[in-house]
């Protein structure tokens, strides 16, 4: 439409993604390398499936619409497993890594911990996915026209903006509990995290209606988000001592010397 | 965007409009467009435009201009001159882009627009019916640039005693700041109309609804101010790509000598006279490239070529005292590039004649739309106060008389005292006073309602062929429009063979074909592609199939620097060529090179490979070498030539270079929509910033439950 709605889509869609990066990641570079190659697992993940889909579609019977949508819900589904096997490859190759570091490093202690890892690679995740998801439509956004002249609707971009939003933060989730499942060998966890991916995926099967995807994918990001906060340590008792502002004696009362 | 192949995988989990979606996507990747799907869900291109262009010359900058990223505005359909308040000052949405018929396409209404031009951000036009009369060029064409100056005779100048053009209303010479276009009337201009009327209509009084149909038009010129400027600006450095930034208009002169000369032996030739029979090829348009010109040039140059077929058959054996040139100049509407250049070179001995050599000149003017029964013949006054001069133009003026015996029609003198209507003459009486005439269906102002407009087409000269004939037999069927120019051509055949000192008693013997006549009225006004066309030309390019399937444009284009004429002047010299020449049995390679020949000249001739028929019983076609005296003479305006881009003596005329054009349509959000997404954006962007910076600083007490042992850092 214009450079406003260019930028206004662009904080929506990354908004989260850059603050977070900012003020946890942007510092620390070990994490950001731990990000650029969570990122390029996310890459690799899309190029199997790319290639796949590329070969179905060209032996597929193009004038058949039933068969192309087949094809379509199989890529998705396709896709979903594929990225998700790249997250678990991602988790073997750090836990190698991981042990290949205290190896070498001079300190006794890990530089950076399995917990961090699993936010940083969720985080690599959501970026690349959210690139791939948004770019093309922000670099259309610029143009002077919106969508519609051919019935679509018009909140296009809002809605592509949100629903990024939305799987960053998610991808980011996912890989906190994705990694904490495989520590503690919580199987089952893994199959919701999957199962919930399948989810949202196919939640967007609904588009144009908005409202019918958006709505229930900000459920499950929430919903997702509190797992993975527990996942993560957090707990209710801690969250209210921050928001009333007595974490500072908490903090002194736990650093008493032992 | 660049193509993408349908593997590409963009965005893959979000899924739009599923299966019309991946349709489009799929179609438009195999056909070999644009692969961006998202850009085809907001913009629909527009491809059959034609847009107005800018024209320099050594004074004035003339056409339409748009900015350099296009300009964008919401649809508007006008319906009468009254709704022009909405656009220009009632409508709550401008810029406004307005969509006119053509029967609003008027000097009024466009001057209304050009004078709000803040609110209108361009025009489009769409060629219906042709209104009654219309001409766009000025009232009184080329007045400078003729002979009638001040100092030539003062009362004739500038048009004081006869206005040629009185329904011209000088729109082609107007400048607009906003880009005009055409569109043709087909499914684009009906897309346009639906998306008008789905959003753009005004719902009893309230205001209007966004989103908006829009429209952006692109065709943004790089010259400016005039023709010196520019020439300026185009950096000529001794590079292999110099930087243009207009080109000069030009083209190529087709010229026949019924005997030929050494063409490489310039200058004056003792003991020859030469009478000239001129015509005019080019025309012009509002839209340059939809110039058709059937009256305005068409009528003129097929006439001229009927009867050069009529000559050359009659005149094999006999020699002549005089010979005779056949010469079609281009670029007369663009203050006669093609003959003021041809006079040019004659005097100062670029050309295989001189000057001295010419005897006296027939031009052919428009000759198709009679009111009666006559043709007027009309001749200089100013020249023939001479005697000499006058006693030339009244024996051409018997000659011309007394060859329509027999004929249905016959030649009247104009009134003494009127000047010469614009014509190629007139340029050769600037440099010497030399008898002549030109022939008109017009005896003072021209009959022509549609002087250089794309009205001026076969509609207009009645062209009408009965509705059950396929293409070819309509290429064969004669109408009365080729039965009337036939005539015409007869006329000129037997003048130019008396005037050339033919004997008289072999004159009723010369007759113009009406066949001949009939399928070039097709092929120039209907139907470039036809088979005639195809077994006469070149088999080297199909030079018609661009256009295909409206007639060939006939503006003169601009003078490329390379041997490259336009479709036009191809077509002429293939036809010059196969009616006046001679078939020979030389083969293709003899044909490209012929000197090595015992009685082939290449100084005398050109030799034409032409394509030929397909015999009944094959597939290939019988091609063959023609020997013609047809040549191709540079008419690029003296001007340039000299470097004196300023200069009131030559044609100055350029066209501005540009780098695309295009028009698209599609919908625009109001502002408040686009104000409220930055809103949005920006609020997301500050909300996640604080919650990230909190959640950072108090990570350590959020995160605590599960310590790990050997745990410090975070």
């Amino acid at each position: 439409m214009t450079a406003s709605v260019f930028f206004g889509c662009t904080f929506i869609a990354f908004g989260p993604a850059i603050a977070l990066f900012l003020f946890t990641i942007a510092r620390d570079p070990l994490r950001v390398i731990f990000l650029i190659a969570g990122a390029f697992f996310w890459l690799c993940s899309l190029l199997l499936s790319s290639l796949v889909w590329f070969i179905t579609v060209q032996i597929s019977n193009k004038e058949s619409s039933s068969q192309q949508k087949g094809l379509l819900i199989f890529g998705v589904v396709l896709s979903v497993l594929l990225q998700e096997t790249c997250r678990f490859g991602y988790y073997k190759l750090l836990k190698k890594a991981n042990e290949g570091l205290l190896m070498l490093s001079a300190e006794e202690t890990m530089p950076i911990s399995i917990r961090q890892l699993a936010y940083v690679s969720g985080l690599g995740f959501g970026f690349m996915s959210g690139a791939f998801s948004m770019v093309n439509i922000l670099a259309d956004s610029v143009g002077p026209g919106t969508t519609g002249i051919h019935g679509d609707s018009q909140h296009y971009f809002l809605s592509s903006a949100f629903m990024t939003m939305a799987i960053i933060l998610l991808h980011m989730f996912w890989g906190v509990v994705f990694f904490d499942s495989c520590e503690k060998q919580h199987w089952w966890s893994l199959a919701v995290v999957v199962i919930s991916h399948l989810l949202v995926s196919c939640l967007t099967f609904q588009n144009p209606q908005y409202v019918g995807s958006l709505v229930p994918t900000y459920i499950i990001v929430f919903l997702v988000g509190l797992w993975a906060f527990f996942c993560s340590g957090g707990s209710l008792r801690n969250l209210k001592l921050c928001l009333t502002c007595k974490d500072k004696d908490f903090l002194l009362a736990n650093h008493r010397p032992r | 965007m660049t193509g993408r192949g349908p593997g590409t995988i963009i965005g893959f989990p979000h899924k739009r409009k599923l299966v019309t979606s991946i349709k489009l996507f799929l179609f438009f990747c195999l056909s070999d467009v644009s692969c961006n799907s998202v850009a085809q869900k907001i913009y629909v291109e527009l491809n059959n435009t034609v847009p107005c262009v800018r024209l320099l010359n050594a004074t004035h900058q003339i056409g339409c201009q748009s900015s350099i990223s296009g300009d964008t505005g919401v649809i508007h359909v006008l319906e009468s001159e009254a709704d022009l308040e909405w656009p220009l000052s009632k409508g709550p949405n401008p810029p406004y882009m307005v969509l006119l018929e053509s029967s609003l396409f008027t000097k009024s209404i466009m001057m209304k627009m050009k004078n709000a031009s803040s609110r209108v951000a361009g025009v489009v036009v769409v060629p219906k019916t042709s209104p009654p009369e219309f001409s766009p060029h000025t009232t009184c064409p080329n007045e400078n640039t003729g002979v009638y100056t001040e100092t030539y005779d003062h009362n004739l100048a500038h048009c004081n005693t006869t206005v040629w053009n009185p329904r011209g209303n000088g729109l082609s010479y107007e400048e607009f700041d906003f880009p005009v276009f055409s569109l043709k009337e087909d499914n684009e201009t009906e897309v346009i109309k639906q998306c008008y009327f789905d959003h753009n209509r005004v719902v009893n009084g309230s205001g209007l609804q966004y989103p908006l149909c829009a429209m952006q038009l692109f065709s943004h010129m790089h010259a400016v101010t005039d023709t010196a400027t520019c020439m300026r600006r185009s950096s000529m450095d001794f590079s292999t790509s110099p930087v243009m930034v207009c080109d000069p208009l030009g083209g190529y002169n087709v010229c026949a000598f019924i005997r030929p000369y050494n063409s490489t032996a310039f200058g004056h030739k003792e003991n020859e006279s030469v009478v000239i029979a001129a015509a005019r090829l080019d025309s012009k348009a509002f839209f340059l490239e939809d110039s058709t010109g059937a009256e305005g040039s068409v009528s003129g140059f097929v006439t001229l070529l009927a009867a050069a077929q009529a000559l050359c058959e009659a005149t094999q054996e006999a020699p002549r005292t005089r010979n005779i040139l056949f010469a079609f100049f281009h670029g007369e509407v663009f203050d006669y590039i093609g003959s003021s250049r041809m006079v040019y070179d004659m005097k100062n001995n670029m050309f295989v004649i001189d000057l001295d050599n010419v005897h006296s000149i027939l031009e052919i003017g428009q000759v198709a739309v009679r009111s009666g029964t006559n043709l007027f013949l009309h001749s200089d006054p100013v020249s023939r106060r001479n005697n000499t001069v006058h006693d030339e133009v009244t024996n051409l003026v018997k000659n011309l008389q007394s060859s329509t015996a027999g004929l249905n029609f016959s030649f009247v003198e104009t009134d003494f005292s009127q000047p010469l209507p614009p014509s190629s003459f007139q340029r050769f009486l600037r440099a010497r006073a030399i008898p002549g005439i030109v022939l008109a269906d017009h005896q003072t102002d021209f009959n022509n309602r549609y002087y250089e407009s794309f009205y001026d087409n076969a509609a207009h000269l009645n062209l009408t062929y009965p509705s059950n004939l396929s293409p070819e037999e309509q290429l064969e069927f004669v109408t009365d429009t080729a039965k009337s120019l036939t005539e015409v051509a007869t006329a000129v055949a037997r003048t130019l063979f008396k005037q050339a000192g033919g004997n008289n008693s072999q004159v009723n013997k010369i007759n113009a074909d009406p066949k001949t006549v009939t399928q070039m009225l097709y092929g120039f006004l209907v139907r470039s592609n036809n088979s005639w066309f195809q077994v006469l030309g070149s088999s080297l390019r199909c030079v018609f199939c661009l256009s295909e399937p409206n007639p060939p444009q006939y503006y003169v284009g601009v003078a490329k620097s390379s041997h490259q004429a336009n479709a036009l002047t191809y077509l002429v010299q293939y036809l010059l060529a196969n009616l006046t020449g001679t078939a020979t049995n030389l083969t293709q390679s003899q044909c490209k090179k012929p000197d090595e020949l015992p009685n082939e000249s290449t100084y005398l001739y050109s030799y034409l490979w032409v394509q030929g028929m397909v015999p009944p019983n094959s597939t290939q076609r019988e091609s063959f070498c023609v020997r013609t005296a047809v040549r191709l003479v540079k008419a690029v305006s003296p001007a340039f030539d000299l470097g004196d881009y300023v200069s009131k003596e030559y044609s100055t005329w350029t066209k501005s270079q540009w780098k695309f054009i295009k028009a698209r349509i599609f919908l625009v959000a109001s502002r408040d929509l686009e104000m409220l997404t930055l809103g949005v954006g920006v609020a997301v962007l500050f909300t996640s910033l604080l919650v990230t910076y909190f959640v950072s600083t108090k990570a350590d007490v959020l995160f605590s439950s599960v310590r790990e042992p050997n745990n410090a850092a975070y």
